[in-house]
């Protein structure tokens, strides 16, 4: 069973790699029917994702884990929210009330709490390491703040310039991370396609 | 046909690495973070405490689904090392195709040390699909689960930091990689030993994952100094006036 998984997982791979750099109708053909599916059976992957949470959420409340109660009204929440979702449509009145008045504040508070924790992150990061990086991070991180920051003659005289030099530096770091990045997730990929990782269920 | 062309060079040249690699075990340079990762895998073990990994929001719609797969390696072989531990590793993930994927290599980890009747399906949990419910049901597993470390590996936004900030309220260790710029300059200020770039998708080769990933470092080594000089020689190039 495992060697069928893998040969389809493969097959799968190279077909819709091919499709991207071979400019061929059938090619393309088969690469966008393979995506499609991979598409169909994602949205169903959410679904099952939604059962794991139920699970896991009854699961703590059932064996007394701290914070029980709150997977209790995270379960019920869903249920209501799923049960009116199928009943009344998502443009439903009381659907765009529970989102507007419920989620969108709640992650608009998360943000404001963000704000916060990476200020504070940033203190504390002499305390966890000193060493020259963290400076030149920390002080970077600060003059950008001073430079962007609107005062009442508008933008500090040289800053534009200022920010420029900068940015040649973070824009230059910035792409050397990508390209690092790039290949490494090139070498992933290709570890996949050749069946040596297996993330669907191989030894 | 040009991209092509280089990607089957880049396939050549791992399939030649891994044909001639020795049989002597891999020199790879020390990266704190990773010592520090196998320190965990151990403590927990002896301590009786729990492992977090958190692979992130990517999938594998997106070109951001690579350092999922990573993570995966991550996972696997976590498992299998903790495999003796009563308190198996929590795997959690924004995305639902890649927590279906974390349990299926956490049971592959499992089978492989001998242990499969350990893996709890409940393990791999998907805690949210947008940035911040990921970040509110990721935050109380370092509390109430008995975590000891946390070890995010994936692609986060700006909600990197409310997690990082959780495993740090808890005193856990926190072990953190994204191929995100944003998620990886907050990982900076909050870990201790950060991972930079593509240390992410080296994960594999320093926690033992097998001979696959250390010569995977190797081609991106030589990948690296390709680009180096392709790089160079473009400037050096340009500054004598014969850009092309």
């Amino acid at each position: 069973m495992r060697v069928i998984t893998a040969t389809f997982a493969i097959a799968a791979g190279i077909l819709v790699l091919l499709g991207y750099f071979i400019d061929a109708d059938a090619l393309r053909y088969i690469g966008s029917l393979i995506t499609d599916w991979a598409i169909i059976i994602g949205a169903f992957a959410a679904l099952i994702g939604i059962i794991n949470l139920i699970f896991v959420h009854m699961e703590k409340f059932r064996t007394r884990q701290t914070g029980g109660i709150y997977s209790v009204l995270l379960v019920i929440s869903l249920i209501f929210t799923t049960g009116f979702g199928l009943l009344l449509g998502p443009e439903n009145q009381f659907m765009r009330l529970a989102m507007d008045a419920i989620i969108v504040p709640v992650e608009s508070a998360l943000m404001a709490i963000l704000v916060i924790t990476l200020i504070y992150a940033s203190i504390r990061l002499l305390r966890r390491r000193v060493d020259l990086m963290s400076i030149i991070f920390l002080v970077v991180a600060i003059l950008v703040l001073i430079l962007v920051m609107p005062t009442p003659v508008g933008q500090l005289p040289g800053a534009q310039q200022l920010l420029d030099f900068i940015n040649t530096f973070s824009r230059g770091g910035a792409r050397g991370l990508l390209l690092g990045i790039a290949l490494g997730t090139l070498l992933t990929g290709l570890r996949v396609l050749f069946g040596i990782d297996r993330p669907y269920g191989g030894n | 046909m040009i991209a092509l062309g280089i990607v089957v060079i880049i396939a050549l040249l791992f399939i030649i690495f891994i044909a001639l690699r020795r049989r002597s075990p891999a020199t790879l340079r020390r990266i704190p973070a990773f010592d520090r990762l196998n320190r965990e895998i151990g403590l927990a073990v002896e301590n009786g405490t729990r492992l977090h990994i958190s692979l992130g929001r990517g999938n594998f719609f997106t070109a951001r689904g690579g350092s999922a797969l990573a993570g995966l390696a991550l996972v696997r072989r976590i498992a299998e090392r903790t495999s003796v531990s009563d308190r198996p590793p929590i795997v959690t993930s924004g995305d639902a195709a890649i927590t279906i994927l974390s349990q299926d290599t956490s049971q592959s980890g499992y089978r492989a040390a001998g242990a499969e009747e350990q893996f709890r399906v409940t393990a791999g949990r998907m805690t949210g699909l947008s940035p911040f419910a990921y970040a509110a049901g990721t935050i109380p597993i370092s509390r109430d689960d008995n975590i000891s470390a946390n070890i995010i590996i994936g692609d986060l936004g700006p909600e990197a930091a409310l997690v990082a900030e959780g495993a740090d309220r808890q005193d856990t260790s926190l072990i953190s990689a994204s191929d995100n710029l944003t998620a990886q300059s907050i990982f900076y200020a909050a870990s201790q030993d950060p991972l930079i770039g593509e240390e992410l998708f080296a994960s594999g080769a320093y926690v033992g994952a097998g001979l696959s990933h250390e010569e995977s470092l190797n081609v991106q080594d030589v990948l690296r100094w390709i680009l180096i000089v392709a790089i160079l020689g473009g400037s050096l190039l340009k500054l004598i006036g014969l850009a092309f």
